[in-house]
Protein backbone atom coordinates (compact mmCIF):
# COMPACT_ATOMS: atom_id res chain seq x y z
CA UNK A 1 0.00 0.00 0.00
CA UNK A 2 1.32 3.43 -0.88
CA UNK A 3 0.93 6.13 1.70
CA UNK A 4 2.84 9.37 1.30
CA UNK A 5 5.07 10.50 4.13
CA UNK A 6 3.23 13.66 5.08
CA UNK A 7 -0.18 12.09 5.01
CA UNK A 8 -2.37 9.71 6.91
CA UNK A 9 -5.98 8.84 7.09
CA UNK A 10 -6.93 8.27 10.71
CA UNK A 11 -8.45 10.83 13.05
CA UNK A 12 -5.92 13.54 13.72
CA UNK A 13 -3.61 12.30 11.00
CA UNK A 14 -4.23 15.27 8.73
CA UNK A 15 -1.15 17.43 8.39
CA UNK A 16 -1.54 19.89 11.21
CA UNK A 17 0.31 22.87 9.87
CA UNK A 18 -1.73 23.87 6.85
CA UNK A 19 -3.18 27.33 7.33
CA UNK A 20 -5.73 28.73 4.89
CA UNK A 21 -3.61 30.43 2.30
CA UNK A 22 -6.17 32.07 0.06
CA UNK A 23 -4.65 30.51 -3.06
CA UNK A 24 -7.98 30.47 -4.86
CA UNK A 25 -7.79 26.70 -5.32
CA UNK A 26 -11.57 26.40 -4.90
CA UNK A 27 -12.11 28.84 -7.77
CA UNK A 28 -9.53 27.03 -9.90
CA UNK A 29 -11.41 23.76 -9.31
CA UNK A 30 -14.60 25.49 -10.52
CA UNK A 31 -12.82 26.80 -13.61
CA UNK A 32 -11.75 23.26 -14.54
CA UNK A 33 -15.33 22.02 -14.45
CA UNK A 34 -15.40 20.96 -10.79
CA UNK A 35 -18.15 21.62 -8.25
CA UNK A 36 -18.51 24.11 -5.42
CA UNK A 37 -16.39 22.49 -2.70
CA UNK A 38 -17.20 25.09 -0.04
CA UNK A 39 -20.49 23.32 0.79
CA UNK A 40 -18.62 20.32 2.30
CA UNK A 41 -19.14 20.01 6.06
CA UNK A 42 -16.88 16.98 6.54
CA UNK A 43 -19.47 14.24 7.13
CA UNK A 44 -17.03 11.72 5.55
CA UNK A 45 -19.81 9.84 3.74
CA UNK A 46 -17.72 9.99 0.54
CA UNK A 47 -14.72 8.43 2.27
CA UNK A 48 -16.79 5.68 3.88
CA UNK A 49 -18.06 4.40 0.54
CA UNK A 50 -14.95 4.96 -1.56
CA UNK A 51 -13.81 1.65 -3.12
CA UNK A 52 -10.16 2.73 -3.32
CA UNK A 53 -9.97 4.30 0.15
CA UNK A 54 -7.48 1.67 1.40
CA UNK A 55 -4.95 2.64 -1.29
CA UNK A 56 -5.42 6.43 -1.10
CA UNK A 57 -3.04 8.76 0.72
CA UNK A 58 -5.85 11.25 1.43
CA UNK A 59 -9.48 10.12 1.61
CA UNK A 60 -12.01 12.05 -0.52
CA UNK A 61 -13.29 14.07 2.46
CA UNK A 62 -9.70 14.99 3.31
CA UNK A 63 -9.14 16.11 -0.27
CA UNK A 64 -12.25 18.34 0.05
CA UNK A 65 -10.83 19.85 3.24
CA UNK A 66 -7.41 20.42 1.69
CA UNK A 67 -9.10 22.23 -1.22
CA UNK A 68 -10.88 24.45 1.35
CA UNK A 69 -7.54 25.28 2.86
CA UNK A 70 -5.97 26.00 -0.51
CA UNK A 71 -3.34 23.33 0.13
CA UNK A 72 -2.31 23.08 -3.52
CA UNK A 73 0.92 21.22 -2.99
CA UNK A 74 -0.63 18.42 -0.92
CA UNK A 75 -3.70 18.02 -3.13
CA UNK A 76 -2.15 18.25 -6.56
CA UNK A 77 0.74 15.91 -5.72
CA UNK A 78 -1.48 13.35 -4.00
CA UNK A 79 -1.88 9.78 -5.24
CA UNK A 80 -5.58 9.90 -4.41
CA UNK A 81 -6.62 12.09 -7.32
CA UNK A 82 -5.20 9.48 -9.74
CA UNK A 83 -6.62 6.50 -7.85
CA UNK A 84 -10.20 7.78 -8.07
CA UNK A 85 -11.99 5.27 -10.35
CA UNK A 86 -14.80 7.75 -11.19
CA UNK A 87 -17.35 5.30 -9.77
CA UNK A 88 -19.56 8.24 -8.72
CA UNK A 89 -20.54 6.69 -5.37
CA UNK A 90 -19.35 9.83 -3.51
CA UNK A 91 -21.15 12.15 -5.94
CA UNK A 92 -24.35 10.11 -5.56
CA UNK A 93 -24.25 10.05 -1.76
CA UNK A 94 -22.99 13.53 -0.86
CA UNK A 95 -25.67 15.17 1.31
CA UNK A 96 -24.61 18.57 -0.05
CA UNK A 97 -24.83 17.35 -3.67
CA UNK A 98 -21.17 18.12 -4.36
CA UNK A 99 -19.96 16.35 -7.49
CA UNK A 100 -16.90 14.96 -5.73
CA UNK A 101 -15.86 12.73 -8.65
CA UNK A 102 -15.99 15.87 -10.81
CA UNK A 103 -13.71 17.66 -8.35
CA UNK A 104 -11.22 14.79 -8.71
CA UNK A 105 -11.30 15.34 -12.49
CA UNK A 106 -10.69 19.05 -12.03
CA UNK A 107 -7.75 18.34 -9.72
CA UNK A 108 -6.20 15.95 -12.26
CA UNK A 109 -6.58 18.61 -14.95
CA UNK A 110 -4.96 21.22 -12.68
CA UNK A 111 -2.09 18.90 -11.76
CA UNK A 112 -1.24 18.45 -15.45
CA UNK A 113 -1.75 22.14 -16.25
CA UNK A 114 0.69 23.14 -13.51
CA UNK A 115 3.20 20.44 -14.41
CA UNK A 116 3.18 18.99 -10.92
CA UNK A 117 5.78 16.32 -10.24
CA UNK A 118 3.40 13.36 -9.91
CA UNK A 119 4.05 10.57 -7.41
CA UNK A 120 2.98 8.07 -10.06
CA UNK A 121 2.67 8.96 -13.75
CA UNK A 122 0.69 5.89 -14.84
CA UNK A 123 -2.70 7.61 -14.76
CA UNK A 124 -1.48 10.56 -16.79
CA UNK A 125 0.28 8.30 -19.32
CA UNK A 126 -2.78 6.09 -19.73
CA UNK A 127 -5.01 9.08 -20.44
CA UNK A 128 -2.44 10.48 -22.86
CA UNK A 129 -2.09 7.18 -24.73
CA UNK A 130 -5.86 6.66 -24.89
CA UNK A 131 -6.64 10.16 -26.18
CA UNK A 132 -3.70 9.95 -28.62
CA UNK A 133 -5.33 6.88 -30.12
CA UNK A 134 -8.71 8.62 -30.40
CA UNK A 135 -7.11 11.65 -32.01
CA UNK A 136 -5.34 9.46 -34.56
CA UNK A 137 -8.13 7.03 -35.43
CA UNK A 138 -11.36 8.60 -34.14
CA UNK A 139 -11.77 5.45 -32.06
CA UNK A 140 -9.57 3.61 -29.59
CA UNK A 141 -7.19 1.19 -31.26
CA UNK A 142 -6.52 -0.99 -28.21
CA UNK A 143 -3.37 -2.70 -29.42
CA UNK A 144 -1.71 0.59 -30.39
CA UNK A 145 -2.96 2.37 -27.27
CA UNK A 146 -1.69 -0.34 -24.94
CA UNK A 147 1.70 -0.50 -26.66
CA UNK A 148 2.10 3.29 -26.46
CA UNK A 149 1.10 3.26 -22.79
CA UNK A 150 3.43 0.42 -21.87
CA UNK A 151 6.34 2.06 -23.65
CA UNK A 152 5.67 5.31 -21.79
CA UNK A 153 5.66 3.64 -18.37
CA UNK A 154 8.52 1.28 -19.25
CA UNK A 155 6.57 -1.85 -18.42
CA UNK A 156 6.05 -3.99 -21.49
CA UNK A 157 5.50 -7.28 -19.73
CA UNK A 158 2.50 -6.93 -17.43
CA UNK A 159 -0.63 -8.63 -18.79
CA UNK A 160 1.10 -9.91 -21.95
CA UNK A 161 0.02 -13.38 -20.82
CA UNK A 162 -3.55 -12.38 -21.66
CA UNK A 163 -2.85 -11.22 -25.22
CA UNK A 164 -2.85 -14.60 -27.06
CA UNK A 165 -6.28 -15.52 -25.70
CA UNK A 166 -7.69 -12.08 -26.54
CA UNK A 167 -6.31 -12.34 -30.08
CA UNK A 168 -7.65 -15.88 -30.53
CA UNK A 169 -11.11 -14.82 -29.38
CA UNK A 170 -11.15 -11.86 -31.78
CA UNK A 171 -11.13 -9.38 -28.91
CA UNK A 172 -7.98 -7.62 -30.01
CA UNK A 173 -7.32 -6.58 -33.54
CA UNK A 174 -3.90 -6.10 -35.11
CA UNK A 175 -5.14 -3.23 -37.25
CA UNK A 176 -7.01 -0.09 -36.20
CA UNK A 177 -10.66 0.52 -37.05
CA UNK A 178 -11.01 4.12 -38.13
CA UNK A 179 -14.01 6.34 -37.87
CA UNK A 180 -14.94 7.84 -41.22
CA UNK A 181 -15.08 11.21 -39.52
CA UNK A 182 -11.43 11.49 -38.58
CA UNK A 183 -10.98 15.05 -39.90
CA UNK A 184 -13.81 16.27 -37.72
CA UNK A 185 -12.29 14.50 -34.68
CA UNK A 186 -8.93 16.17 -35.18
CA UNK A 187 -10.66 19.54 -35.42
CA UNK A 188 -12.49 18.81 -32.18
CA UNK A 189 -9.25 18.03 -30.34
CA UNK A 190 -7.68 21.25 -31.66
CA UNK A 191 -10.63 23.46 -30.75
CA UNK A 192 -11.08 21.78 -27.35
CA UNK A 193 -7.47 22.70 -26.55
CA UNK A 194 -8.19 26.29 -27.56
CA UNK A 195 -11.30 26.36 -25.36
CA UNK A 196 -9.45 24.89 -22.38
CA UNK A 197 -6.72 27.50 -22.79
CA UNK A 198 -9.19 30.41 -22.61
CA UNK A 199 -8.91 32.44 -19.40
CA UNK B 1 -39.08 0.13 -32.17
CA UNK B 2 -36.02 1.67 -33.80
CA UNK B 3 -32.83 3.15 -32.35
CA UNK B 4 -29.61 4.70 -33.56
CA UNK B 5 -27.03 2.35 -32.03
CA UNK B 6 -23.82 3.68 -30.49
CA UNK B 7 -21.53 0.63 -30.17
CA UNK B 8 -18.47 2.38 -28.71
CA UNK B 9 -14.85 1.24 -28.98
CA UNK B 10 -14.99 -1.65 -26.49
CA UNK B 11 -17.74 -3.39 -28.42
CA UNK B 12 -15.39 -3.58 -31.40
CA UNK B 13 -12.65 -5.23 -29.34
CA UNK B 14 -12.67 -6.69 -25.82
CA UNK B 15 -16.47 -6.61 -25.62
CA UNK B 16 -17.19 -8.33 -28.97
CA UNK B 17 -19.56 -10.75 -27.19
CA UNK B 18 -21.57 -7.78 -25.90
CA UNK B 19 -21.84 -6.42 -29.44
CA UNK B 20 -22.88 -9.76 -30.93
CA UNK B 21 -25.38 -10.59 -28.20
CA UNK B 22 -26.95 -7.12 -28.07
CA UNK B 23 -27.56 -7.14 -31.81
CA UNK B 24 -28.82 -10.74 -31.81
CA UNK B 25 -31.21 -10.19 -28.90
CA UNK B 26 -32.58 -6.95 -30.35
CA UNK B 27 -33.14 -8.64 -33.71
CA UNK B 28 -34.98 -11.52 -32.03
CA UNK B 29 -37.18 -9.12 -30.06
CA UNK B 30 -38.05 -6.87 -32.98
CA UNK B 31 -35.91 -3.90 -31.91
CA UNK B 32 -34.29 -2.42 -34.97
CA UNK B 33 -30.79 -0.93 -34.62
CA UNK B 34 -29.05 1.34 -37.08
CA UNK B 35 -25.42 2.21 -36.24
CA UNK B 36 -24.71 5.93 -35.89
CA UNK B 37 -22.79 6.59 -39.12
CA UNK B 38 -19.07 7.28 -38.57
CA UNK B 39 -19.47 7.35 -34.80
CA UNK B 40 -16.40 8.39 -32.82
CA UNK B 41 -15.10 7.51 -29.35
CA UNK B 42 -17.04 9.12 -26.49
CA UNK B 43 -13.74 10.01 -24.76
CA UNK B 44 -14.49 7.86 -21.72
CA UNK B 45 -12.60 8.53 -18.46
CA UNK B 46 -9.38 9.78 -20.12
CA UNK B 47 -11.36 12.67 -21.65
CA UNK B 48 -13.30 13.75 -18.56
CA UNK B 49 -10.13 13.49 -16.46
CA UNK B 50 -8.09 15.54 -18.96
CA UNK B 51 -10.26 18.13 -20.66
CA UNK B 52 -13.69 19.36 -19.73
CA UNK B 53 -14.21 20.62 -23.29
CA UNK B 54 -13.33 17.30 -24.92
CA UNK B 55 -15.61 15.47 -22.47
CA UNK B 56 -18.62 17.41 -23.77
CA UNK B 57 -17.66 17.76 -27.43
CA UNK B 58 -16.91 14.12 -28.36
CA UNK B 59 -20.30 12.82 -27.12
CA UNK B 60 -22.03 15.87 -28.65
CA UNK B 61 -20.62 15.03 -32.09
CA UNK B 62 -22.18 11.55 -31.91
CA UNK B 63 -25.49 12.91 -30.65
CA UNK B 64 -25.61 15.41 -33.52
CA UNK B 65 -25.24 12.52 -35.95
CA UNK B 66 -28.13 10.67 -34.27
CA UNK B 67 -30.24 13.82 -34.38
CA UNK B 68 -29.63 14.06 -38.11
CA UNK B 69 -30.91 10.48 -38.41
CA UNK B 70 -33.99 11.47 -36.40
CA UNK B 71 -33.70 8.54 -33.99
CA UNK B 72 -33.28 8.07 -30.24
CA UNK B 73 -29.96 6.50 -29.26
CA UNK B 74 -29.38 3.10 -27.70
CA UNK B 75 -26.04 2.32 -26.01
CA UNK B 76 -24.72 -0.96 -24.62
CA UNK B 77 -21.48 0.13 -22.91
CA UNK B 78 -22.23 1.58 -19.47
CA UNK B 79 -19.37 4.05 -19.71
CA UNK B 80 -20.37 5.40 -23.15
CA UNK B 81 -23.94 5.57 -21.89
CA UNK B 82 -22.91 7.71 -18.92
CA UNK B 83 -20.74 9.98 -21.10
CA UNK B 84 -23.52 10.59 -23.65
CA UNK B 85 -26.10 11.23 -20.91
CA UNK B 86 -23.71 13.55 -19.06
CA UNK B 87 -23.10 15.62 -22.19
CA UNK B 88 -26.86 15.98 -22.76
CA UNK B 89 -27.41 16.88 -19.11
CA UNK B 90 -24.81 19.64 -19.23
CA UNK B 91 -25.81 20.98 -22.64
CA UNK B 92 -29.44 21.24 -21.52
CA UNK B 93 -28.61 22.59 -18.07
CA UNK B 94 -25.91 25.16 -18.79
CA UNK B 95 -26.10 27.54 -21.76
CA UNK B 96 -22.33 28.13 -21.63
CA UNK B 97 -21.70 24.38 -22.02
CA UNK B 98 -24.08 24.26 -24.98
CA UNK B 99 -22.33 27.16 -26.67
CA UNK B 100 -18.94 25.62 -26.01
CA UNK B 101 -20.02 22.25 -27.48
CA UNK B 102 -21.39 24.04 -30.55
CA UNK B 103 -18.21 26.09 -31.02
CA UNK B 104 -16.04 22.98 -30.80
CA UNK B 105 -18.15 20.69 -33.01
CA UNK B 106 -19.15 23.49 -35.38
CA UNK B 107 -22.79 22.39 -35.39
CA UNK B 108 -25.89 23.35 -33.39
CA UNK B 109 -27.04 20.91 -30.73
CA UNK B 110 -29.71 21.43 -28.05
CA UNK B 111 -29.10 18.27 -26.00
CA UNK B 112 -32.45 16.88 -27.09
CA UNK B 113 -31.57 13.41 -28.37
CA UNK B 114 -32.86 10.69 -26.08
CA UNK B 115 -30.15 8.28 -24.89
CA UNK B 116 -31.17 4.87 -23.50
CA UNK B 117 -29.24 1.88 -22.25
CA UNK B 118 -30.09 -1.51 -23.73
CA UNK B 119 -31.25 -2.71 -20.28
CA UNK B 120 -33.55 0.28 -19.97
CA UNK B 121 -35.02 -0.41 -23.40
CA UNK B 122 -35.53 -4.12 -22.72
CA UNK B 123 -37.11 -3.73 -19.29
CA UNK B 124 -38.89 -0.37 -19.42
CA UNK B 125 -39.77 -0.12 -23.11
CA UNK B 126 -40.36 -3.69 -24.23
CA UNK B 127 -41.20 -5.05 -20.78
CA UNK B 128 -40.57 -8.41 -19.05
CA UNK B 129 -43.94 -9.84 -20.16
CA UNK B 130 -43.24 -9.48 -23.88
CA UNK B 131 -39.78 -10.94 -23.32
CA UNK B 132 -41.11 -13.89 -21.29
CA UNK B 133 -43.46 -14.68 -24.17
CA UNK B 134 -40.45 -15.15 -26.47
CA UNK B 135 -38.38 -17.33 -24.15
CA UNK B 136 -37.82 -20.74 -25.80
CA UNK B 137 -35.21 -22.27 -23.51
CA UNK B 138 -35.68 -20.90 -19.97
CA UNK B 139 -32.56 -20.56 -17.81
CA UNK B 140 -34.13 -22.96 -15.33
CA UNK B 141 -32.00 -23.81 -12.31
CA UNK B 142 -29.46 -21.03 -12.95
CA UNK B 143 -28.68 -18.80 -10.03
CA UNK B 144 -27.48 -15.44 -11.32
CA UNK B 145 -25.89 -12.57 -9.37
CA UNK B 146 -26.88 -9.41 -11.25
CA UNK B 147 -24.00 -6.95 -11.14
CA UNK B 148 -24.83 -3.38 -12.20
CA UNK B 149 -21.51 -1.73 -11.38
CA UNK B 150 -21.28 2.04 -11.18
CA UNK B 151 -22.34 3.93 -14.25
CA UNK B 152 -25.69 2.33 -15.08
CA UNK B 153 -27.24 3.87 -11.98
CA UNK B 154 -24.93 6.69 -10.93
CA UNK B 155 -25.21 9.59 -10.63
CA UNK B 156 -29.02 9.26 -10.53
CA UNK B 157 -29.81 12.76 -11.80
CA UNK B 158 -27.98 11.89 -15.02
CA UNK B 159 -28.73 8.22 -15.73
CA UNK B 160 -31.96 7.71 -13.78
CA UNK B 161 -33.60 4.50 -15.01
CA UNK B 162 -33.22 2.46 -11.83
CA UNK B 163 -32.53 2.88 -8.12
CA UNK B 164 -28.89 4.00 -7.58
CA UNK B 165 -28.28 1.85 -4.49
CA UNK B 166 -30.58 -1.10 -5.07
CA UNK B 167 -31.36 -1.50 -8.77
CA UNK B 168 -33.60 -4.31 -9.97
CA UNK B 169 -34.13 -4.10 -13.75
CA UNK B 170 -31.49 -6.73 -14.56
CA UNK B 171 -33.01 -9.03 -11.93
CA UNK B 172 -36.41 -8.61 -13.58
CA UNK B 173 -34.92 -9.46 -16.94
CA UNK B 174 -33.22 -12.58 -15.61
CA UNK B 175 -36.47 -13.66 -13.94
CA UNK B 176 -38.24 -13.26 -17.28
CA UNK B 177 -35.54 -15.47 -18.81
CA UNK B 178 -36.36 -18.17 -16.26
CA UNK B 179 -33.28 -17.76 -14.07
CA UNK B 180 -33.23 -17.17 -10.35
CA UNK B 181 -31.50 -13.93 -9.39
CA UNK B 182 -29.76 -14.18 -6.03
CA UNK B 183 -30.02 -11.54 -3.36
CA UNK B 184 -26.56 -10.09 -2.74
CA UNK B 185 -25.19 -6.83 -1.37
CA UNK B 186 -22.57 -5.82 -3.98
CA UNK B 187 -24.80 -5.03 -6.97
CA UNK B 188 -23.40 -1.52 -7.35
CA UNK B 189 -19.92 -1.83 -5.80
CA UNK B 190 -17.13 -0.68 -8.11
CA UNK B 191 -14.86 -3.23 -9.90
CA UNK B 192 -12.02 -0.73 -10.28
CA UNK B 193 -12.91 0.26 -13.86
CA UNK B 194 -9.99 1.70 -15.84
CA UNK B 195 -7.60 1.23 -12.92
CA UNK B 196 -7.21 -2.10 -14.72
CA UNK B 197 -4.61 -0.35 -16.89
CA UNK B 198 -2.77 1.55 -14.18
CA UNK B 199 -3.32 -0.30 -10.88
CA UNK B 200 -4.37 -3.86 -11.63
CA UNK B 201 -3.55 -4.82 -8.01
CA UNK B 202 -6.50 -2.68 -6.85
CA UNK B 203 -8.77 -4.24 -9.46
CA UNK B 204 -7.79 -7.70 -8.21
CA UNK B 205 -8.65 -6.74 -4.62
CA UNK B 206 -12.05 -5.35 -5.64
CA UNK B 207 -13.02 -8.15 -8.04
CA UNK B 208 -11.90 -10.82 -5.56
CA UNK B 209 -14.29 -9.31 -3.02
CA UNK B 210 -17.12 -9.22 -5.56
CA UNK B 211 -16.61 -12.75 -6.85
CA UNK B 212 -16.33 -14.25 -3.35
CA UNK B 213 -19.51 -12.49 -2.26
CA UNK B 214 -21.38 -13.75 -5.34
CA UNK B 215 -20.13 -17.24 -4.56
CA UNK B 216 -21.24 -16.92 -0.94
CA UNK B 217 -24.68 -15.80 -2.09
CA UNK B 218 -24.93 -19.08 -4.01
CA UNK B 219 -24.60 -17.67 -7.54
CA UNK B 220 -23.59 -19.90 -10.48
CA UNK B 221 -22.57 -16.90 -12.55
CA UNK B 222 -22.52 -13.13 -12.75
CA UNK B 223 -24.57 -11.08 -15.21
CA UNK B 224 -23.05 -7.74 -16.26
CA UNK B 225 -23.89 -4.90 -18.64
CA UNK B 226 -20.57 -3.07 -18.90
CA UNK B 227 -17.47 -4.02 -20.96
CA UNK B 228 -15.01 -2.90 -18.30
CA UNK B 229 -16.83 -4.78 -15.52
CA UNK B 230 -16.86 -7.91 -17.68
CA UNK B 231 -13.15 -7.82 -18.50
CA UNK B 232 -12.11 -6.98 -14.94
CA UNK B 233 -14.26 -9.74 -13.42
CA UNK B 234 -13.64 -12.40 -16.07
CA UNK B 235 -10.05 -11.99 -17.27
CA UNK B 236 -8.37 -11.37 -13.91
CA UNK B 237 -9.80 -14.26 -11.88
CA UNK B 238 -6.52 -16.19 -11.84
CA UNK B 239 -4.56 -13.05 -10.81
CA UNK B 240 -7.14 -12.26 -8.10
CA UNK B 241 -6.98 -15.80 -6.76
CA UNK B 242 -3.20 -15.70 -6.63
CA UNK B 243 -3.15 -12.37 -4.78
CA UNK B 244 -6.04 -12.83 -2.37
CA UNK B 245 -6.81 -16.52 -2.01
CA UNK B 246 -8.41 -19.18 -4.20
CA UNK B 247 -12.09 -19.29 -5.07
CA UNK B 248 -14.24 -21.27 -7.48
CA UNK B 249 -13.97 -19.83 -11.02
CA UNK B 250 -17.17 -17.96 -11.80
CA UNK B 251 -18.41 -17.35 -15.37
CA UNK B 252 -19.19 -13.68 -16.05
CA UNK B 253 -21.67 -13.22 -18.87
CA UNK B 254 -23.23 -10.18 -20.46
CA UNK B 255 -26.90 -9.99 -19.54
CA UNK B 256 -27.66 -10.00 -23.28
CA UNK B 257 -25.79 -13.32 -23.66
CA UNK B 258 -27.91 -14.92 -20.94
CA UNK B 259 -31.08 -13.49 -22.43
CA UNK B 260 -30.05 -14.69 -25.89
CA UNK B 261 -29.59 -18.23 -24.58
CA UNK B 262 -33.08 -18.09 -23.08
CA UNK B 263 -34.48 -16.88 -26.40
CA UNK B 264 -32.99 -19.99 -27.97
CA UNK B 265 -30.37 -18.18 -30.05
CA UNK B 266 -27.30 -20.20 -31.08
CA UNK B 267 -24.22 -19.84 -28.84
CA UNK B 268 -22.02 -18.71 -31.78
CA UNK B 269 -24.36 -15.77 -32.38
CA UNK B 270 -23.87 -14.66 -28.77
CA UNK B 271 -20.08 -14.95 -28.45
CA UNK B 272 -20.41 -17.53 -25.68
CA UNK B 273 -17.08 -19.14 -26.62
CA UNK B 274 -15.21 -15.82 -26.23
CA UNK B 275 -15.27 -15.66 -22.43
CA UNK B 276 -12.17 -16.26 -20.30
CA UNK B 277 -13.98 -18.42 -17.72
CA UNK B 278 -15.98 -20.96 -19.71
CA UNK B 279 -19.69 -21.17 -18.90
CA UNK B 280 -19.80 -24.82 -20.07
CA UNK B 281 -20.70 -26.37 -16.69
CA UNK B 282 -23.25 -23.63 -16.22
CA UNK B 283 -25.00 -24.49 -19.47
CA UNK B 284 -24.79 -28.21 -18.71
CA UNK B 285 -26.62 -27.51 -15.46
CA UNK B 286 -29.35 -25.65 -17.32
CA UNK B 287 -29.71 -28.51 -19.81
CA UNK B 288 -29.85 -31.08 -17.01
CA UNK B 289 -32.61 -29.14 -15.28
CA UNK B 290 -34.50 -28.75 -18.56
CA UNK B 291 -34.21 -32.50 -19.15
CA UNK B 292 -35.82 -33.09 -15.76
CA UNK B 293 -32.57 -33.87 -13.92
CA UNK B 294 -32.01 -33.04 -10.29
CA UNK B 295 -30.20 -29.75 -10.88
CA UNK B 296 -27.03 -30.99 -12.54
CA UNK B 297 -23.72 -31.11 -10.82
CA UNK B 298 -22.23 -27.70 -11.53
Amino acid sequence: MNRGGSSGKGEGDMPQSIPWNGSGLMEEVRRCGGAQVSACFQCHKCSTGCPVGPEMDFLPSQIMRLVHLGAEKEVLASRSIWLCASCEACTTRCPMAIDIAGVMDALRILAIERRIDLPDARGKQFHRSFLGSVRRHGRVYEMGMMTAYKLRIGDLLSDVDKVPQLLAQGKLSLLPDRSGDIRQVRGIFRRAEEEDGKP
Amino acid sequence: MKYAFFPGCSLESTARPFDLSTRAVCRALGISLEDIPDWVCCGSTPAHASSDSLAIALPALNLQKAQAAGLPVMVACASCYARLRTANHRIVGAPEDRLRAERITGHPYDGGVEVRHVLDVLVNELGPDRIRAKVRRPLAGLRVACYYGCLLTRPPEIVAFDDPEHPSCMDELMAAAGAESVDWPFKTECCGASLSMTNSDIVCRLTHRLLCMAQEAGADCLAVACPLCQVNLDLRQADAGKAHGPFRPMPVLYVTQLLGLALGLPQEALGIDALAVSPKTLLAKRDAVAAGGAGGNA
